[in-house]
């Protein structure tokens, strides 16, 4: 970490004087290539169950999931009226991306299609998206109950799971993607 | 010796001497003599010259003889350069979900002016209200923290002059056919301008991290609530929360009012609308770190967290859609560019590769920002076929298209940085070739 900051602190005299006010406040150094900066530190304290209310991540090992349940069947229902609008009957052929793949396709073929069933490496990953984003028109609007539903629907188009099997914050982190170790990570540590 | 840039005196042979083959000139002769172009005058600006050609006495303009426009409050281009702007891809069912491309082709210097920045939106620009917006914190911290942005500004600043480029620029290099689009329609998702606000590291501090974090996920304010993972490393190395794009507040577009910059990193990292900092032990493999800005290879492995964008150069004028009028000498000029330092050269060339001629880099050539490079040529009239290679102070060289795609396939779509081969007719036009 480099900052070029800290000296501007100490040899100017009016900005000395703010920095004597500013320690009188909230003392505060942070530690640079040049030395100890002096900050503000203004943060304000958030419970972690307030920040909580923020958190919109799912990881795959399912942290960050609902309560909620929901299946194919039930999501049929729902992708008809919300999603296939732009991305098609079944999720396919429409002006949105393709949903509808196959866990079968060959990615090492002359030009693969990148689906959920062949390429995405989680299934977290679909509700994590489908919830934050989805629909398009309507971002966040969707009950839990309703992304597991639609995430469940998705999964089952591209021959990933049954039509009645139920995702829950349980059973979708164990949803096995076809490609789940097809990644290289380039440019950080994959851990072993 | 002083040099009449109106009148210069001919070349002699030796500066005529070329520095490689297909007539480039030693790149030091523009300095040493203050060339000026002959008819080294392209389409465009012609087009927009003959626009006011048709009544005005040069030696008495109209503009002489009346008071001119009072102050503005805030300054625009002259309506003589309206046609300059940014080309927007977008959904046609979602407007804001596209893209919009920086004119490259049309700018000079290493700054983009912050309006024609390229953009790049999943679900449209969202009008913040700074006053109700905060930056949240938390996760495996010690104190989970938000900071409004009032409180932001008063923390110590620094500023990072960087190119961004998306990862998905130049992407239809991938295709088989050489595609005929300008070079900011092909290329313009990359743009440079200075970036201030404050350290992230500053904040984490503040926060206090907790012994086994390695990650924090990223995200947006905006309509999708845009997310990625970075790795803590670099987060704490040299990572700012934005809040001026050159010099003034950000403009919605580009995250107003507070943006992740990561420099040398690709663009999609770099959080618009910036309002929570997940530190963690892990990516979160969000959609567009997985099923996006992720490159598939022949063997049908997948390369991903391709975070650095690799060096990359191009040739701004002569380019695609530019028209040369006659033979004559002409500065061949352009853009470089690597998210792992400076860029140390850039090699020319105007017989499609077969010899090269080091070009001038512009001073100050600074690590992560674009360099512009430029060397003379003097066109015999016959057909031409320009390229240009950086290399950057890792020692890395930019890859030939063959090169490239032997390693990656054509499957990847993300991070397509080849040598790129504009062909110069002897009718004067300029057309994208492989």
């Amino acid at each position: 970490m480099k900052m070029e900051v800290s000296a501007m602190f100490t040899k100017s005299l009016p900005v000395a004087i703010l920095a004597l006010v500013l320690l009188v406040v909230v003392p505060g150094e942070f530690a640079t290539a040049d030395g100890p900066t002096l900050v503000p530190k203004l943060g304000k304290a958030i419970t972690p169950g307030a920040a909580a209310k923020w958190d919109l991540s799912v990881f795959p090992d399912g942290a960050g999931l609902p309560v909620g349940h929901g299946t194919a069947a039930q999501g049929e229902k729902l992708f008809e009226e919300k999603c296939a609008v732009c991305h098609g009957p079944e999720g396919i052929g429409a002006s949105a991306e393709e949903l509808r793949g196959g866990k079968t396709e060959d990615l090492s073929s002359a030009s693969p299609d990148k689906n959920i069933g062949a390429y995405w490496p989680f299934a977290t990953t679909l509700f994590d998206f489908t919830r934050r984003a989805m629909p398009m028109t309507a971002p966040g609007s969707l009950s839990a109950d309703e992304v597991y539903a639609v995430t469940a629907y998705m999964l089952h188009v591209n021959g990933i799971i049954g039509k009645e099997d139920e995702m829950t914050r349980d059973t979708l982190p164990k949803v096995n993607m076809p490609n789940r170790d097809g990644f290289i990570w380039i440019d950080a540590k994959k851990p072993r | 010796m002083s040099i009449n840039p109106n009148h210069p005196a001919p070349l002699t042979t030796d500066e005529l001497t070329p520095a490689a083959n297909g007539g480039l000139l030693d790149r030091r002769i523009f300095l040493k003599r203050g060339l000026v172009f002959a008819s080294a005058v392209m389409a465009g600006e012609i087009a927009l010259a003959d626009d006011k050609l048709a009544v005005v006495d040069p030696a008495a303009p109209p503009w002489m003889r009346e008071p001119g426009q009072p102050f503005s409050t805030y300054g625009r281009p002259s309506p003589y350069e309206k046609r300059i702007i940014r080309s927007i891809t977008a959904n046609k069912i979602v407007a804001g979900n596209g893209a919009s491309w920086t004119p490259l082709q049309h700018l000079e210097g290493m700054v983009t002016p912050t309006g024609l920045h390229f953009e790049r939106h999943h679900n449209g620009v969202p009008q913040i209200d700074p006053g109700q917006h905060q930056l949240l914190i938390h996760g495996l911290v010690q104190r989970p923290l938000t900071f409004r942005m009032d409180d932001l500004t008063r923390y110590p600043m620094r500023s990072h002059l960087i190119f961004l480029e998306c990862g998905g620029n130049s992407n239809s290099g991938w295709f088989e056919e050489a595609p005929q689009a300008t070079v900011g329609n092909m290329h313009g998702l990359v743009s440079c301008s200075e970036w201030s606000g404050v350290p992230l590291a500053i904040l984490l501090d503040e926060a206090g991290i907790e012994a086994k974090a390695t990650w924090i996920v990223a995200e947006g304010a905006d309509a999708i609530a845009m997310n990625v993972s970075l790795p803590l490393e670099k987060i704490m190395d040299d990572c700012i929360v934005a809040i001026y794009q050159n010099g003034e507040k950000l403009r919605p577009e580009h995250g107003y009012p507070l943006r992740l910059i990561a420099p040398g990193w690709e663009g999609v990292l770099n959080v618009k609308w910036l309002r929570r900092i997940q530190v963690t032990n892990r990516p979160m493999m969000a959609r567009n770190e997985t099923s996006k800005y992720t490159e598939l290879m022949p063997d049908g492995k997948t390369r991903q967290f391709t975070f650095v964008i690799d060096a990359k150069s191009l040739i701004t004028t002569p380019s695609h859609g530019q028209t040369l009028r006659g033979a004559g000498v002409y500065e061949i000029r352009g853009l470089a560019w690597s998210g792992r330092g400076k860029i140390k050269k850039v090699e020319v060339s105007a017989d499609g590769g077969a010899t090269w001629a080091e070009a001038a880099l512009q001073e100050p050539v600074l690590s992560r920002c674009f360099t512009r490079f430029r060397i003379p040529w003097n066109w015999n009239g016959g057909p031409a076929v320009f390229k240009s290679r950086a290399t950057d102070d890792t020692g890395y060289v930019q890859p030939e298209r063959k090169v490239l795609i032997a390693e990656r396939g054509r499957n990847g779509y993300f991070h397509y940085n080849a040598v790129v081969s504009w062909s110069v007719d002897e009718d004067g036009s300029v057309s994208h070739v492989y």
